[in-house]
């Protein structure tokens, strides 16, 4: 995890001196607040790897000499098929075609997200899905 | 319908190229079929199609919108179609072409398909978000084609929808409205794409897969996904926005309530100039995949290759502002300096690309050729892009056909041609058959004349003046003969599309078998068969530089990689296809 870590500081540190610059040269709020958002956005996941980094040390997939043995193991569950996201996908349709056109389209939109939501959860729980 | 993907030891670790099995999904055969088994897909693979075939459905509309453009220009004062319409076309066919056809082509649909073979994954890291992916990008391009039919037409205000021009009273009616919602849908399955990329990147590599083994193609497609998680954010912010301005009577970007017009500029551009990279380096990706494959070397300066991409991404975000240079709100010096330096790592890549063809054995084969052409046309737009970078030019060429034709050379070059030399490079892997090679020359060179034929005379036709964004022009000032040429090229354009559509069909139709591995070439995903099985892999090969399909090959040919990658030993072992 250790690259993976140092490139999204890297970007912490690279959004933050712009930051900085822009900011003392501008005195231009909106954009001062997207380049210290972006830094953040950097920080935040990088700081986190960091810290997995240390506590687990290079995985197979981070050192030059490991074998494809070393993957042995359960990797994830992944799902074959599910109908949970189209039914997501249709209500975030219907949901905007509502702010388009009116309100008509507001309460089945909730409807099907709400069922694709509690599908999508109860699929998870039976089958260990991400 | 869970499948635990769990490999295990079939050879011996300790001698040479081992291969590695996979047990595998016992539940395949017993799940959906027909129109619903596509609707519940989770397989990064039928995703990665859907999209790609989305996107090109859509390019051609796209493109049918620019001839129409085109016809009206080859006339001073046309009445092929009204102003409104005029508007209407080259919002709606900039708005395809950028949003629906250009990003979503590589990232949802070539990515989506290759980073997770490349780096030997079995799926996409969350399947289920990546299916919504598509199905929010689906619903956003029929909520975009949408705005032509209802009352009031499309959207008129170009592509950057600049208030206030795109406010309730300038651009009334629901058409915008619509188009502010499909970008609302598609920026949400961008994003969640992003996330989808950078996790599978990071979480699902093969044992000895390390970061600097990654395909080029990999490494720009984390970079494009870190890339879109900075920058579409805002784009949906903005929106959001404009659409409350809109409706809901909040003032953010209309003076008279004690908003700001200038900060629509300052958002829309601080996705708008990392967007042009998020369309560029995918395509850069692609090229750099196929170029060392038919020079038949690994590629030139490979970590060379990597920082370039990372800084090309900083650098994007950092010099936003610099399409406001005429707006007279921001500092020039700095964005000037940050724009120009961009110039730099583009060099080193182009170099890179220059080193790893010379001296190879070139094959000109239909996505090399496709490749090159994208070198001619990117060095094109390269240079005049630099030329619109210094304020003095921009203060001066600023709206005209210069700015038109330079990025169309850009994007053209880019997403168009070494697009399409990604579709003739994968396709065998997608089917395990060929396209016809002879007839992806004939696209080929029917599109690299139409181009120059199109976009040439509109460098000069700017220079002399001609404003964009017009549906007539006075008849006297000699601008019509270029615009003639210019229209003569764009119907080439669509000649070698045409073209195209036929090497499709009737390679479906008459299909020739090619194998797994028809180029010989580097990366994982020339392993597995062709097309992948189901969770893609039953065997890898030891990953040991990065070329592993090649090494795997050619046990005798040392790898003439970068760093540490030794070639594997030579002992025949229990082969994969
Ligand atoms: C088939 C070749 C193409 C032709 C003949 C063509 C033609 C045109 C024309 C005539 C315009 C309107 C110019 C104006 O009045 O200001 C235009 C605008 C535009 N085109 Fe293309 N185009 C082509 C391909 C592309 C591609 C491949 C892309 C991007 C991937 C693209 C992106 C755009 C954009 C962003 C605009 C600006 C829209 C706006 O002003 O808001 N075009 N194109
Ligand atoms: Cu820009």
């Amino acid at each position: 995890m250790r690259n993976e870590s140092l490139i999204l500081l890297g970007v912490a540190i690279f959004f933050g001196i712009v930051g900085v610059v822009y900011w003392f040269t501008s005195y231009e709020d909106g954009g001062t607040t997207m380049l210290v958002g972006t830094c953040l956005l950097g920080l935040l996941p990088g700081s986190y790897y960091l810290f997995w980094h240390r506590r687990m040390g290079f995985r197979p997939e981070d050192r030059d000499d490991a074998t494809i043995e070393e993957g042995a193991g359960e990797v994830e569950t992944f799902p074959s098929s599910s109908i949970w996201p189209f039914v997501l996908g249709m209500g975030a349709f219907m949901l905007v075609l509502a702010f388009a056109f009116g309100m008509w389209f507001f309460f089945p939109a909730v409807g099907l997200i709400v069922t694709a939501l509690v599908g999508g959860t109860a699929e998870s729980r039976r089958g260990g899905h991400v | 319908m869970t499948d635990v993907i769990t490999p295990t030891t079939t050879g011996d670790g300790a001698h040479g190229p081992s291969v590695v099995g996979v047990a595998r999904h016992e539940h395949e055969e017993h799940g959906p079929t027909g129109l619903l088994k596509w609707v519940t897909s989770t397989d990064h693979k039928v995703i990665g199609m859907s999209y790609m075939i989305t996107s090109l459905v859509l390019f051609y509309f796209a493109g049918i919108m620019a001839l129409v453009l085109r016809i009206q220009l080859a006339t001073p004062s046309s009445s092929l179609v009204s102003f409104a319409q005029y508007n209407e076309l080259f919002t709606m066919h900039g708005s395809l072409m950028l949003y629906l056809f250009a990003g979503p082509f590589a990232f949802g649909g070539l990515a989506n398909y290759i980073v997770p073979l490349q780096v030997g994954a079995p799926d996409m890291a969350f399947p289920r978000l990546n299916a919504l992916s598509y199905w929010l990008y689906l619903s956003g391009s029929i909520t975009m084609m949408m705005g032509f039919l209802v009352a009031g037409g499309a959207a008129e205000f170009g592509w950057v929808a600049y208030a206030p021009l795109s406010n309730a009273t300038n651009s009334p009616g629901v058409g915008p409205d619509i188009w502010i919602m499909a970008l609302v849908l598609t920026g949400f399955s961008a994003i969640f794409t992003g996330v989808n990329l950078v996790a599978t990147i990071f979480y699902l590599r093969a044992p000895g897969m390390t970061m600097f083994r990654m395909p080029i193609f990999t490494w720009n497609m984390l970079v494009t996904a870190i890339l879109i998680l900075i920058a579409f954010p805002v784009l949906t912010g903005a929106l959001v926005m404009l659409f409350c301005d809109r409706h809901f009577g909040t003032h953010i970007f209309s003076v008279q309530g004690g908003g700001s017009p200038n900060l629509w500029q300052n958002l829309f551009w601080f996705f708008g100039h990392p967007e042009v990279y998020i369309l560029a380096l995918p395509y850069f990706g692609i090229a750099t995949e196929i170029f060392p494959v038919f020079s038949r070397k690994p590629v030139f300066g490979y970590k060379g290759m990597v920082f370039a991409t990372l800084s090309i991404a900083a650098l994007s975000t950092g010099v936003w502002a610099h399409h406001m240079f005429t707006t007279g709100v921001v500092l020039l010096p700095f964005f000037s300096l940050l724009s120009l330096l961009i110039a730099v790592p583009t060099g080193i890549k182009f170099f890179n690309w220059i080193g790893t063809l010379w001296r190879g054995q070139l094959q000109f084969s239909a996505a090399m050729l496709f490749s090159i052409g994208f070198l001619f046309a990117f060095l094109m737009g390269g240079v005049t892009g630099v030329m619109l970078a210094s304020p003095p030019i921009d203060f001066f060429t600023h709206d005209t056909y210069f700015v038109v034709a330079h990025f169309h050379q850009v994007l053209f070059g880019t997403a168009v041609f070494a697009g399409f030399a990604g579709l003739y490079y994968w396709y065998p892997k997608f089917f395990g058959r060929m396209l016809r090679e002879n007839l992806g020359k004939w696209h080929f060179w029917l599109m690299f004349i139409g181009f120059w034929v199109t976009f040439m005379p509109q460098y000069i036709v700017g220079l002399l003046g001609m404003p964009r964004r017009v549906a007539i022009y006075p008849s006297y000032l000699g601008w019509q003969s270029y615009n003639i040429i210019s229209t003569v090229g764009a119907f080439i354009i669509a000649a070698s599309f045409a073209v195209l559509l036929w090497n499709l069909w009737i390679s479906w139709r008459q299909p020739v078998p090619c194998g797994d591995n028809p180029w010989d070439a580097h990366t994982l995903e020339w392993f597995t068969t062709s097309p992948p099985p189901h969770h893609n892999y039953s065997h890898l090969p030891p990953i040991r530089s990065e070329r592993p399909t090649w090494d795997y090959h050619h046990p005798d040919s040392p790898a003439i990689a970068h760093g540490e990658g030794r070639p594997p030993r030579g002992d025949k072992v229990l082969v994969s296809s």
